[in-house]
């Protein structure tokens, strides 16, 4: 084997140069398995995806009047009736309140905290992953799974509204009416936004990962954060705070809806949850650089 | 980390008269304080000569596990520098890491996961790995360790003898210069530490260099070449094998009827350390020749039912060295 080694060694070397992106896809492939087809990670899913066709059934059983409905998710609740494209909004807006951001908690907060708990994180620096490419890796999986979960969201909201209520051109919160077709683009746009925001929760919940070997414990950290979050939000008291809150503009994807597009609350949206990337970002790599993996 | 020593600015020299370049693993005041104030690791200087297989012995928590964290880049030295196969740890360890094979604080893999797609996995997370072998690398792993038949069962279910040799595994996906085994043989059975006993040679026979920690001296004495004995923290014997037996004083041991017959002869000789056990008289051999003291002894009239010279066992060398596990000395 000693032969072999040397040569093996030596000859794979000029290789190596011209594909680390090939074997980074190939860790990222790994990593996504590892989370997709993880009984527990697919079972969360199945929760979200559930969650809409529930919310089709019961507002099919019990329709609300056309128009009824009032702030918040209400908006949406009144055009049901009306267009089944509402229900994948009205879904959107319910599940970000709770579920959406449990499901990113648990992925991220299992992201390093998970591995360091099961022992798989020094299995995996001792191959060697690399530090930098591990975490990187994971919040691209985070990413991934951030886009994953909101889709699917508004994917099978869509899919009940167009089963039980008519689809057809869609009347924005401004009164105008487009083409289906760009009402949908429009549900592109939101579901980009949702999952850009979900992915800077995300951001934060690898940073506390990197801290702890216990995952549940970021999961609570992170749920605890979105629900003071919340609740700071809604204190009219501290409003000199509330545009740094990671929660303040999740919900601001409504001005997608609106004719034309007020582009200065969504980019306001982005721009803090890059902030909160960068940052929370920068935590962690510091962080992974510089731990001892002692378990 | 401000509680330590600085690390010296310029490499010390790392054994006598070699320097670190001949070496596998080379440590010069290797040392681990944890934020307790502990000195885990106390200023070792491992020098690990290559195709050597190096049994890592001590107790448990005598900073074993913690100087094979640092030689494999998990956690950071608090003083001194250390080179594996040539490479300066300063300079980064993850060029020369994929060279390394290890198995760290026993195996730690996914439940969820059989044994092949574990191991799939850690061959993904080598950004060195040959993609268009990577099927045949894994089976030619589970193959080594023996568990080709059990490859799709999941973690979960394997015993811990099963665990323990996918651990080995996953060292086993490359060909390695250097496999860093920490307890490999922990929690075995015999017939468990026997087969990874026989792995271990077999992965020595063809030249690599094996770096394998036990705290039990008899698990590894069989496969060793060479040896390094830690105590708290300390390293406080390193060599070939044969030094450590070597270490060791002879004694002469006298069974005869007549035991306190024997002692005063054994006295009059001026043999040092005479002990007297019933029917067995016991002392330090020195300088003196076997067959002079037998002479004595018959001419003496002590009727003389057995006599041989005998050498401490290594387990006696290595508990003198360790101390004994509960401090029975005070």
């Amino acid at each position: 084997m000693s032969t072999a080694n040397a040569t093996g060694v030596t000859a794979s070397s000029p290789r190596r140069q011209a594909a680390p992106v090939r074997h980074w896809l190939r860790l990222f492939r790994s990593e996504l398995r590892n989370v997709f087809l993880r009984p527990r990670n697919l079972a969360m899913l199945a929760v979200l995806a559930g969650a809409p066709v529930f919310l089709g059934v019961v507002l099919w059983v019990n329709t609300p009047a056309p128009g009824s409905g009032g702030d918040g998710a209400g908006v949406f609740i009144g055009q049901i009736a009306d267009n089944g494209v509402f229900l994948s909004l009205f879904a959107i807006y319910v599940l970000l309140t709770v579920l959406l951001p449990l499901a990113v908690s648990v992925v991220s907060g299992d992201s390093v905290a998970g591995e360091a708990g099961l022992g798989t994180l020094r299995t995996l620096l001792t191959v060697p992953a690399g530090r930098t490419r591990l975490l990187v890796t994971k919040y691209a999986m985070i990413v991934v799974f951030c886009f994953t979960a909101t889709l699917l969201v508004a994917g099978l909201g869509l899919m009940m509204g167009a089963i039980f209520f008519p689809v057809g051109p869609v009347t924005l919160l401004s009164g105008n009416t487009v083409s289906l077709a760009a009402g949908l683009g429009r549900l592109a746009l939101i579901v980009c936004y949702v999952a850009v925001a979900l992915s800077a929760l995300g951001a934060i919940g690898l940073a506390l990962s990197t801290f702890t070997q216990h995952a549940i414990a970021v999961m609570a950290a992170i749920l605890v954060l979105v629900i003071v979050s919340g609740i700071l939000d809604a204190v009219s008291q501290v409003a000199v705070i509330h545009p740094y809150l990671p929660s303040h503009y999740w919900f601001s994807f409504d001005a997608l809806l609106r004719m034309p597009i007020d582009w200065s609350q969504v980019l306001h949206g982005l721009a803090s949850f890059a902030a909160y990337i960068v940052i929370f970002g920068a935590v962690a790599w510091t962080r992974m650089r510089r731990a001892n993996i002692s378990c | 980390m401000t509680l330590t020593e600085p690390a010296p600015a310029e490499p010390v020299p790392l054994v006598a008269g070699k320097s670190g370049a001949g070496l596998a693993i080379a440590t010069s005041g290797l040392a681990m304080r944890f934020r307790s104030g502990q000195l885990a690791v106390d200023h070792i200087d491992l020098a690990v000569p290559h195709g050597s297989v190096y049994g890592f012995l001590g107790p448990n928590g005598s900073g074993k596990t913690t100087t094979i964290r640092m030689l494999l880049g998990l956690v950071h030295p608090t003083a001194g520098t250390f080179r594996v196969l040539g490479t300066d740890a300063r300079d980064g360890l993850d060029s020369v890491l994929p060279r390394v094979g290890a198995l760290v604080e026993g195996p730690a893999f996914y439940p969820f996961l059989s044994g092949r797609q574990n191991l799939a996995r850690c061959d993904a997370a080598d950004p060195t790995a040959d993609l268009s072998t990577a099927r045949s690398r894994i089976d030619h792993a589970l193959d080594q360790v023996g568990l080709l038949a059990a490859a799709d069962k999941r973690y979960r279910a394997y015993s811990l003898g099963m665990k323990q040799r996918l651990g080995i595994a996953a060292g086993l996906l490359r060909p390695r210069d250097l496999m860093i085994l920490d307890e490999p043989t922990n929690g075995l059975d015999p017939q468990g530490t026997r087969e990874i006993r026989s792995l271990v040679k077999q992965i020595a026979s063809d030249g690599t260099t094996v770096f394998i920690s036990s705290h039990l001296l008899a698990e590894v004495e069989q496969i060793c070449s060479h040896v390094g004995v830690m105590s708290t923290g300390k390293l406080v014997f390193q060599g070939p094998l044969a030094e450590l037996r070597s270490r060791g004083e002879p004694r002469i041991l006298v069974r005869s009827m007549d035991a306190a017959g024997a002692a005063e002869v054994l006295g009059k000789l001026e043999l040092a350390d005479v002990t007297v056990t019933d029917g067995q008289v016991s002392a330090a051999l020195g300088e003196h020749a076997p067959e002079t003291i037998n002479a004595e002894l018959v001419h003496a009239g002590v009727p003389v039912a057995g006599l041989e010279t005998v050498r401490p066992s290594l387990e006696d060398l290595f508990v003198e060295l360790t101390g004994e596990g509960f401090d029975v000395n005070g």
